[in-house]
């Protein structure tokens, strides 16, 4: 079984968004960067299989080196060894190319991830990688069991979810409550040190799309507040002041 | 050319948020000199699918195999793919969905073509294609030059202003269309589909109330889905209370869940966590009743009222149903 996940590097759910550079980069200051949430779940679930039927997990990031404290808790976490691909991907397409190419390169039964990065929202990526190969993909995955070299899939569909078979190979995209997320122990982390992170240049990609500019919502106005003893009035504001009802 | 529009078909009707695509992709056509072309995929009625006209669409293709009846996101991309290159369409349109964006990442990489899913505004097409997008699950925007040949669009809910009243009234000529279906579309066998059909879908409601930890357990969920039943609102809830199983995990609504933009979202016993307003600020207003007015939701409320919701509730269902 050979097992390749991948992740993105982003900012902590909790953090405050800026721009700079005349709103051309994300300000980096003072924000914590983490594994997208959603990647740490493909991650976990790709450790424990990989602990049931035996094999090897590669951990695979597409970005800059100041991702590697990111990579390195992956190793922690179980991956046996990572990849890093040394660029500043402009858009979905390319993050694919880099992660199509390196699986065309090694077999891999599952390539796992999450859902969505969640500072581009696209979840786009499965699918492109899914086409590129020329394998299924889906997403997303709540529920994620192997029988040999068939994959059971619980996948969320609009307003329920869908159980499907397929076999493998596999590109899925995940999501809860596909596994809990895994915190690196004391020896994890030592042997992360010394597993193997190969940083490899990228392929050549038209470029597809171009970011131009960022901007921020517009600030919200002040709340109105009704006294409760007054409840039943909001419903009247509504219908004829926000026009909503 | 032309701007092919995939609308996603429930029980036979299309969508809202599809018919929202719809309207898009013909002011898209409007602005690049060409007619909007919807795909429809699975059963429909020609009465329905005609439909799409009102919206903008000159025509419909319908593809009415039986193998493509379950959703099925490889088969629909190779559909809409054989469907471009019938219609030579050079801008392709779905609306945002876990299906949208599967189709449109495969249909992007079989036809090289740039890719922006959450799309929130009509492009720009002076000097460049140029769309505007959410990013940071709403906290922030982005304008991205599409520069590929075909461009493939996901837009999101409220992308485009849409006037019942204007609507035109004129009806589209549907064609069946009859796609190649490859076998390896086709590998995985569905075992089971679960799908919990009276309830209002929450990526398609107006109106969504929302229950969180306030709300003190599953037992006292009625008041909050009378209030829903009265406005013909869908049901929502924070992350806790999918986390305790107090609700299913289909009505999460936050960063890791279910990302909504109805016109009225109302959040009853929400404190309001940064992840969860980054599921609702597509909303247009926001309602948020909570006993702690210190609560953070009030912040990104336009209307709040402090008091217990158990008190409140039954209040605003009583004027909802005086309402009508």
């Amino acid at each position: 079984m050979k097992i390749l996940v991948c992740i993105t590097n982003v900012p902590d759910t909790t953090a405050k968004i800026s721009f700079t550079d005349n709103d051309t980069k994300l300000n980096k200051n003072g924000v914590q960067f983490i594994i997208g949430p959603y990647d740490d779940y493909a991650l976990a679930r790709g450790v424990e299989l990989k602990e049931q039927s035996g094999g090897n997990l590669t951990v695979l990031h597409v970005g800059e080196a100041d991702a590697e404290p990111q990579i390195r808790k992956a190793l922690a976490i179980g991956a046996d060894d990572a990849i890093r691909v040394n660029a500043d991907p402009q858009d979905s397409y390319f993050v694919a190319a880099q992660i199509a190419h390196i699986a065309s390169q090694n077999s891999y039964d599952l390539i796992l991830m999450g859902r969505e990065s969640i500072d581009y929202n696209s979840g786009v990526v499965h699918g492109l990688v899914g086409e590129m190969l020329g394998i299924p993909s889906y997403s997303p995955v709540m529920k994620l069991d192997l029988e040999g070299t068939n994959a059971t899939i619980t996948r969320e569909i609009d307003g329920g979810k869908e159980v499907l078979k397929a076999p493998l190979p596999l590109v899925l995209g995940c999501q809860e409550p596909i596994a809990e997320w895994k915190i690196p122990n004391m020896r994890g982390i030592m042997t992360a040190r010394t597993k193997p992170l190969n940083v490899v240049e990228p392929v050549s990609v038209d470029d597809m799309t171009v970011p131009q500019t960022y901007q921020l919502p517009a600030p919200k106005g002040a709340c109105k507040m009704i006294p409760a003893s007054e409840a039943e009035t909001l419903i009247k504001l509504l219908q004829t002041e926000a026009k909503v009802l | 050319m032309s701007v092919l529009i995939y609308v996603e078909l429930d029980n036979g009707s299309i969508k809202k948020t599809s018919l929202e695509a719809v309207a898009y992709g013909a002011k898209v056509a409007e602005k690049t000199g060409g007619q909007a072309v919807v795909l429809a995929l699975g059963k429909a009625d020609n009465a329905e699918l005609e439909k799409a006209g009102q919206y903008g669409a000159a025509k419909v293709l319908h593809a009415a195999d039986a193998k493509l009846e379950h959703e099925n996101s490889l088969a629909y991309a190779d559909a809409l793919v054989q469907a471009a290159a019938q219609e030579g369409s050079k801008i392709i349109i779905l609306s945002k969905s876990g299906l949208g964006d599967a189709m449109a990442a495969r249909a992007a990489a079989k036809l090289k073509a740039g890719i922006v899913s959450g799309v929130t505004a009509l492009p720009e097409t002076d000097g460049g294609f140029k769309v505007t997008r959410s990013i940071f699950t709403g906290k922030a925007f982005a304008t991205t030059e599409i520069k590929s040949d075909i461009k493939v669009l996901v837009v999101r809910k409220n992308a485009v202003e849409i006037d019942e009243a204007t609507l035109s009234g004129g009806n589209a000529a549907v064609e069946a269309f009859q796609p190649a279906l490859r076998d390896s579309d086709f590998t995985a066998s569905v075992v089971s589909v679960e799908k919990a059909d009276s309830e209002l879908s929450l990526t398609e409601a107006e109106i969504i109330v929302s229950g969180g930890r306030g709300m003190k357990g599953p037992e006292h969920w009625q008041p909050l889905i009378d209030l829903a039943k009265a406005l013909g609102a869908a049901t929502g809830c924070s992350k806790p209370v999918s986390d305790l199983d107090w609700r299913p995990h289909h009505e999460h609504i936050g960063q890791t869940g279910i990302k909504v933009a109805p016109n009225l979202y109302i959040a009853c016993g929400i404190s309001g966590a940064i992840q969860h307003l980054a599921g609702v600020n597509g909303s247009k207003c926001i309602v948020v009743i909570n006993k702690d007015p210190e609560a953070p939701f009030f912040k990104a409320a336009d209307y709040g009222i402090v008091g217990d919701v158990f008190e409140i509730l039954p209040k605003l269902t009583e004027a909802a149903k005086s309402l009508k």
